[in-house]
């Protein structure tokens, strides 16, 4: 009984789509098979990795990760500059100074900060809000064109103001990206509501809501997975759009990346594995399929693109 | 190839005499195709049934035992390609490597960390699960030696003896022969000596080979000469070779049946760099391998693997599970704040981190509502005044939060009223809907 190597017929393809101006543009997407499967399909750009950069000091993140980027972060644009050299793909700057229950920076104080960082990297850039439903749609308004013609990918657009969200990009030529609550159905709704508004499926990202290792990650994967079959095998054209993950954010405030060595000795040292939980969290949301990751450390991103090197 | 009902129908004694629980010899047949049902059940099935269910019935991956006694694991027995089609059943196995060349103290080092690797993790106790003594000199007395004193080092533990040399492993197997070890393993070369040691001590075996056409016919092969029990190394080390030969190993044994491949993996991770390594491990868990082995067992790197392992391995349909108690968070004093959710994990890891972001030290009554979230507990009724006010009179929270004052979650300020009535001397604070806008409530008190 000879193998015969049992492949899928696939009849969609994940859109291709490019971030950033000038000479060192990215594209991400333009899959056409299950991810990693090159034996039945081609993968024309590997998965990119944006390092973060807030616009606000990390007083909150945990030391490790403080630490790691301590000689930058006081400012947003030598942070940015770092991330650059660091070897980062791109630099996600999170405007989160402007909650109102943080520092409450107005629009137009993040519209500068986003400007002053995009002129002092020439890496594509993303910009995101504070994650805060009213005031995202005031500073991603300014922001987005504070920075036209830099083709960002701006978010994150909810069901709740998605249309101010999705009209500022959309004025000023960026990409999008779509937040939806860790379900396939409200995902593919959030593509089809965008759509509907004019705003053309083949300039979203797709962001299924992260989670941590160990803290719902497996919920993540599988609508993960799931998103791409619908993609791939069902040639579902709401479902193709490339997917994001916004991980550092999740990972940097569960207990394994913040608990001492004393009061947890049997979890092994924080250093290590701080590192290791953004990383192998990585390794999760790479395997079940995202084109683009966020992550906090240069040392766990570092570990993120040597996975990806070895997958490719 | 797995049947249909009603082809499985033909076989039965169609005679509907209910002794199998089932109203009808049909509804049986449905629920045999289903593998809901066992034909166990049927007492008047033929012996021509028997066979012919009983091929059908036999897992598309088979599945193997490795070791001996309460640390034998059991691998393979898959019937999915990904966990939400149905789940991932039994828990890849992590191996530590431990080489002839470390016996002495290396080696007790390493039998030191796996036997101290246990950890808790929601309600299960995760640990390395076994060693494989690894041959990297030729040396039999050497290797044997190393494999007695992981034998009488970490008694117990599961060994995966390693070696291509037929003589090295006849040596190791004098000291653990009856502890059904792996065998790693049969190649193009060895092949008949090695499935004549597996055949004699009852062991399982790997079958080593670079490439699936190479492997399948070492496969058949030693089957052919009665070792049953296999496990498959594709020579997979680069993480795209191991996510692509996994996978085709895998669809094959389950979409086509195909018999040659139908057994579970081994995987071998090893990397210089210890994260390296722990990452392409991570690639083996979530893509198909049963066996993992790796060079080193810092706890830092059992703690992301095995916590990933149980991520992948829950059960999509059923939720995972917090136990029910009063988690203190942060600085907690008896006059923090006091919020109750349910168990569903979910839940609770979300109102959690939140809580934690707020920075207000506060207290969080998880209740146990069989890992239902707060909306659907309380469609189900679990999630009830007169519930939650017995969880809390029995929890004792009294003690540590002197305030009497239980803050619920939004969705369910209909409980309230009933609450107050149910919980005398206590206040029912309604709290947000959503678990984002707690940071902003919980300030908003301060």
């Amino acid at each position: 009984m000879a193998l015969v190597v049992p492949k899928e017929s696939y009849s969609g393809k994940i859109y291709e789509v490019q971030l950033g101006s000038g000479a060192k543009t990215v594209t991400i997407g333009g899959a056409n098979a299950l991810p990693f499967l090159g034996f039945e399909g081609t993968f024309p750009h590997k998965p990119a990795v944006a390092l973060e950069v807030m616009d606000i000091a990390p007083e909150d993140w945990p030391e490790t990760v403080k630490k790691a980027v301590s000689g930058a972060s006081a400012s947003p644009v030598q942070w940015a500059k770092f991330c650059q050299e660091q070897g980062a793909d791109m630099v996600a700057l999170r405007l989160i100074g402007t909650h109102p229950d943080q520092k409450n920076r107005s629009a137009e104080d993040a519209a500068k900060t986003a400007a002053e960082v995009a002129a002092a990297v020439d890496i594509p850039l993303v910009i995101l809000g504070s994650g805060h439903v009213e005031k995202d749609t005031q500073v991603l308004q300014a922001v987005a064109a504070a920075v036209r013609g830099k083709n960002c990918a701006i978010g994150k657009a909810v069901e709740e103001n998605y249309k101010t969200v999705a009209a500022a990009a959309m004025a000023n030529d960026h990409k999008l990206i779509a937040m939806s609550q860790l379900d396939v159905n409200l995902a593919k709704q959030l593509n089809i509501l965008l759509s509907q508004m004019g705003f053309a499926k083949e300039r979203i990202i797709m962001d299924p809501m992260s989670s941590a290792l160990g803290y719902g990650m497996e919920y993540t994967y599988s609508v993960m997975e799931r998103i791409r079959q619908a993609a791939l095998l069902q040639n579902d054209p709401m479902m193709q759009t490339p997917i994001i993950c916004d991980i550092g954010l999740n990972v940097w405030k569960v207990k394994e990346t913040i608990a001492p060595d004393a009061e947890m000795p049997e979890w092994g040292g924080l250093a290590d594995r701080a590192l290791a939980w953004e990383a192998i969290t990585a390794s999760g949301m790479l395997t079940a399929g995202a084109d683009m990751l966020i992550m906090r450390h240069p040392g766990a991103m570092a570990k993120a693109k040597e996975l990806i090197a070895d997958l490719m | 190839m797995a049947l249909s009902g009603v082809e499985i129908f033909k076989y039965l004694p169609k005679t509907n005499c209910k002794k199998c629980g089932h109203p009808t010899c049909l509804a049986f047949a449905m629920k045999l195709a289903a593998k809901q049902a066992s034909l166990d059940a049927c007492p008047d099935a033929s012996a021509d049934a028997k066979k012919v269910l009983g091929e059908a019935a036999a897992p598309p991956i088979r599945d193997i035992t490795i070791g001996a006694g309460d640390k034998a694991v059991k691998v393979g027995g898959e019937i999915c390609l990904f966990r939400h089609e149905k789940k991932f059943f039994n828990p890849c196995a992590f191996a530590v490597s431990i080489k002839s060349s470390e016996a002495g103290d290396a080696a007790a080092k390493k039998i030191e960390m796996v036997k101290t690797s246990e950890i808790d993790r929601v309600g299960q106790k995760l640990r390395v699960d076994a060693i494989a003594v690894t041959d990297d000199g030729g040396d039999a007395a050497k290797f044997a030696s190393v494999v007695k004193q992981v034998v009488d080092g970490a008694p117990g533990v599961p060994v995966i003896l390693v070696s291509a040399n037929p003589a090295v492993i006849e040596a190791g197997i004098a000291h653990c022969a009856d502890k059904k070890p792996l065998i790693c393993g049969a190649t193009a070369d060895n092949a008949d000596a090695m499935a004549k040691i597996a055949k004699e001590k009852k062991a399982s075996l790997v079958v080593s080979a670079a490439g699936l056409e190479a492997l399948e016919a070492l496969s058949d092969k030693v089957k052919a000469m009665g070792v049953e029990d296999l496990v498959l190394d594709s020579g997979a080390r680069k993480a795209k070779d191991m996510i692509e030969q996994y996978t085709i190993i895998r669809r094959a044994a389950i979409k086509k049946n195909f018999k040659p491949l139908g057994f579970p993996i081994i995987s071998f991770a090893e990397r210089g760099d210890s994260l390296s390594e722990a990452m392409a491990a991570a690639i083996g868990v979530m893509k198909y391998a049963s066996i993992i082995v790796v060079n080193s067992v810092e706890k830092w790197k059992m703690l992301a693997l095995l916590s990933l392992r149980q991520n992948i391995y829950t059960d999509p349909q059923v939720p995972m599970q917090v136990k029910q108690d009063i988690y203190k968070i942060g600085e907690a004093t008896d006059k923090s704040p006091l919020m109750i959710t349910t168990n569903f994990s979910l839940s609770y890891f979300i109102v959690r981190g939140e809580v934690e972001n707020s920075k207000v030290p506060s207290w969080i009554a998880v209740m146990d509502n069989e890992g239902l979230s707060v909306l659907t507990a309380w469609a189900a009724g679990k999630f009830t005044a007169s519930k939650i006010a017995t969880f809390i009179q029995e929890s004792g929270v009294e003690k540590s939060v002197t305030t009497k004052e239980l803050i619920i979650p939004g969705y369910v300020a209909v409980l309230s009223g009933a609450l107050e009535e149910k919980l005398p001397g206590w206040k029912i604070t309604v709290g947000p809907r959503e678990a984002n806008q707690i940071p902003t409530f919980l300030k908003g008190r301060a």
